[in-house]
């Protein structure tokens, strides 16, 4: 688990004047699920090309196996790729998509239908082995694509977004088939999404991409809990971020000055100095509501401005009287004791050790 | 509701006017060819196929067939080579001039056929290979490449650029991507250009004509006879290029437009 597999040194990808990706290092381990998640844009597909080879780093190095991969040509590696398109071939049927990598690597016929044959049913499909591509429904063609690469047995699969074309009850499903596969394989995962329920239900370790740079690399419960900066936590979502000015530095806790009012923030490794400027979240999930004053630091008298409920969750959206916005999250049975409607005033708090300061950006 | 049923009357007729003035001298030419008497008049004779005896016992005929067999035949693999290859480079690279370029390729059919016919066989014979078989080959592949390149860069238009990538992903040298992926993809394109490149070659005149010289191919040897004299063999002879012709477009729109079909369901 923890021998690198991949090692991206210093990578830029420049198209023309475009910078896609600023400068990336990285290394993925044997054996991990690693995902890749930013908003579209971010440059996230483009080093998934480059570690399929498709794309060649302006820049820097990639190794996979401590070889230097650059000038690599994508046929003469082992990095399949299943595509966000899918990219089957509609002019063979789901057996000879599934064989195309084997015989491009001169493996002799029989051999080829046995292998062919049994991953079409480690994946469910035998029984559309013969069949059209076009006669597959998408989950269908999910899992011939899926099998047309892992056929080849390689160390590393590449995934470009390859559920944003299902529905959502196919997602949750193929989620599950995908972490057994890797769990089962052992082999490494690197899935590009722009989705975080689909990054953070599968993935060992999520990189957080912004902007053609790393924002923030960590297993999915630090980057929802311990948010390095602004860009992650606004983009992980459901948190309340809140910057000001620090007033008083303690040993455990600072003192922050906001337009929302003064709230105590827990200091871990961070060294704040009085007068500086700092950012600092608080989960959503984390804040708790009241009808009366409480008697405790960290509280905000807010208006509700308008709810939103995903199944049994409820987010608030409230604003306090300087419009700044907060967000909470909880059980729609506990929100029903507070009988809210739009405009309804109410008190927000929370505990000291429900807060994070954000590293400054 | 009534001026809409009128317009669509008027349209109907229009169209049905339209079938009959570019089919009636065809229908003509194929009825003649079955009829005994020697001069087109009605009211007609009786059925005969004696005219069509008495091509198939012509040795100029049967020469000038053949002519146009091999002509056809090497004119349409030559242009869809040339037009899988243009079309090729066009889907997948980028360069400077490259509008001109496919304007270029996409110019001959505009030009007037008896300026291309002149321009050909003063090139040729310039060059010194008129008059021969292959001459005519050149001149018709010229004529017929843009046809072949335009179907076979529809079709690679309506491909998944990510399909070549997946190949290559998959282990497939660029070679074998061609081999594996692209030609069997425009397999559909690349058989309808083929009919179609023949079926404009075989019935092709003005130019063969002009750069042919003794290698005459049939539309030559049908004016030849019609200048000589009235012969019904000429409806004859017609009426056979006319289907061989209607075949080859025939097969190359279904070829064409049921892949289509098919990969739009996909």
């Amino acid at each position: 688990m923890t021998k690198p597999l991949v090692i991206l040194e210093k990578v830029q990808k420049h198209f023309g004047d475009f910078i896609a990706v600023k400068e990336i290092n990285l290394e993925i381990n044997e054996g991990e699920f690693l995902a890749i998640m930013g908003p579209s844009g971010c440059g996230k597909t483009t080093t998934l090309r480059m570690l399929s080879g498709l794309e060649e780093p302006t820049i820097g190095e990639v190794r996979m196996n401590g070889q230097v991969m650059n000038k690599v040509k994508p046929h003469e590696r082992d990095t399949p790729l299943v595509w966000q398109s899918l990219a089957l071939f509609p002019f063979l049927s789901v057996i000879e998509n599934v064989e195309f990598g084997l015989k491009m690597r001169g493996i002799d016929k029989l051999e080829r239908k046995k292998r062919a044959l049994e991953w079409l049913e480690k994946l469910d499909i035998l029984e559309f082995s013969e069949r059209d591509i076009s006669t597959l429904s998408g989950g269908q063609k999910q899992r011939v694509a899926l099998a047309r690469s892992l056929v080849l047995e390689p160390k590393i699969l590449l995934l470009d977004e390859p559920l944003s074309a299902l529905d959502a009850h196919l997602v949750i499903r193929m989620q599950a088939v995908l972490v057994q596969l890797q769990r089962e394989l052992g082999i490494t995962f690197v899935y590009v999404t722009h989705s975080q329920s689909e990054a953070f239900a599968m993935a060992d370790r999520v990189v957080i991409m912004g902007n053609g740079e790393i924002a923030q690399v960590g297993t999915p419960k630090d980057i929802y809990r311990s948010p390095q900066n602004k860009f992650v936590a606004e983009f992980v979502g459901r948190n309340n971020i809140l910057t000001g000015i620090v007033s008083d530095v303690k040993k455990t806790k600072a003192m922050i000055e906001t337009g929302s009012g003064v709230f105590s923030v827990i200091l871990e490794n961070n060294s704040l100095k009085k007068g500086e400027q700092a950012s600092f979240v608080i989960s959503a999930d984390l804040v708790h509501l009241s009808t009366s004053e409480p008697k405790t630091d960290n509280t905000v008298y807010c208006k509700l401005i308008s709810e939103e409920f995903v199944g049994s969750m409820v987010t608030l959206f409230l604003e306090d009287q300087n419009n700044h916005e907060f967000k909470v999250q909880m059980q729609e049975r506990e929100l029903s004791k507070f009988e809210l409607k739009p405009g309804s005033k109410i008190w927000l708090s929370w505990s000291l050790k429900s807060t994070h300061l954000l590293e400054v950006n | 509701m009534n001026s809409k049923r009128i317009l669509n009357i008027a349209l109907g007729a229009y169209v049905g006017a339209i079938f009959v003035f570019v089919f009636a001298p065809i229908v003509f030419s194929v009825v003649f060819s079955f009829n005994s008497q020697r001069f087109p008049t009605i009211p007609l004779g009786s059925f005969s196929t004696e005219w069509y005896v008495k091509i198939l016992n012509d040795p100029d005929i049967w020469k000038a067939a053949l002519n146009s067999l091999i002509v056809s035949s090497s004119t349409a693999v030559i242009a869809t080579v040339l037009g899988f290859c243009t079309a090729y480079s066009d889907f997948r690279y980028n360069f400077r001039f490259k509008g001109p370029y496919i304007a270029l390729i996409l110019l001959p059919p505009t030009i007037p056929l008896i300026i291309m016919a002149l321009a050909m066989l003063a090139w040729l014979s310039k060059l010194g290979i008129s008059g021969q078989l292959w001459s005519v080959v050149i001149a018709h592949s010229v004529l017929t490449a843009p046809f072949a390149m335009a179907i076979i860069r529809l079709r690679l238009n309506q491909m998944d650029p990510d399909l070549e990538s997946a190949s290559w992903n998959l282990g497939g040298s660029e070679w074998a991507t061609m081999r594996y992926v692209i030609i069997p993809f425009c397999k559909p394109a690349i058989i309808s250009g083929l009919c179609l490149a023949a079926a404009v070659s075989f019935d092709e005149f003005a130019v063969s004509w002009f750069v042919s010289g003794l290698n005459k191919t049939l539309p030559v040897v049908i004016l030849e006879i019609v200048q000589g004299n009235i012969d019904p063999q000429v409806n004859a002879i017609g009426t056979f290029v006319f289907f061989t012709s209607m075949t080859l477009v025939i097969l190359a729109q279904i070829f064409f437009v049921q892949r289509q079909i098919k990969s739009t369901k996909s």
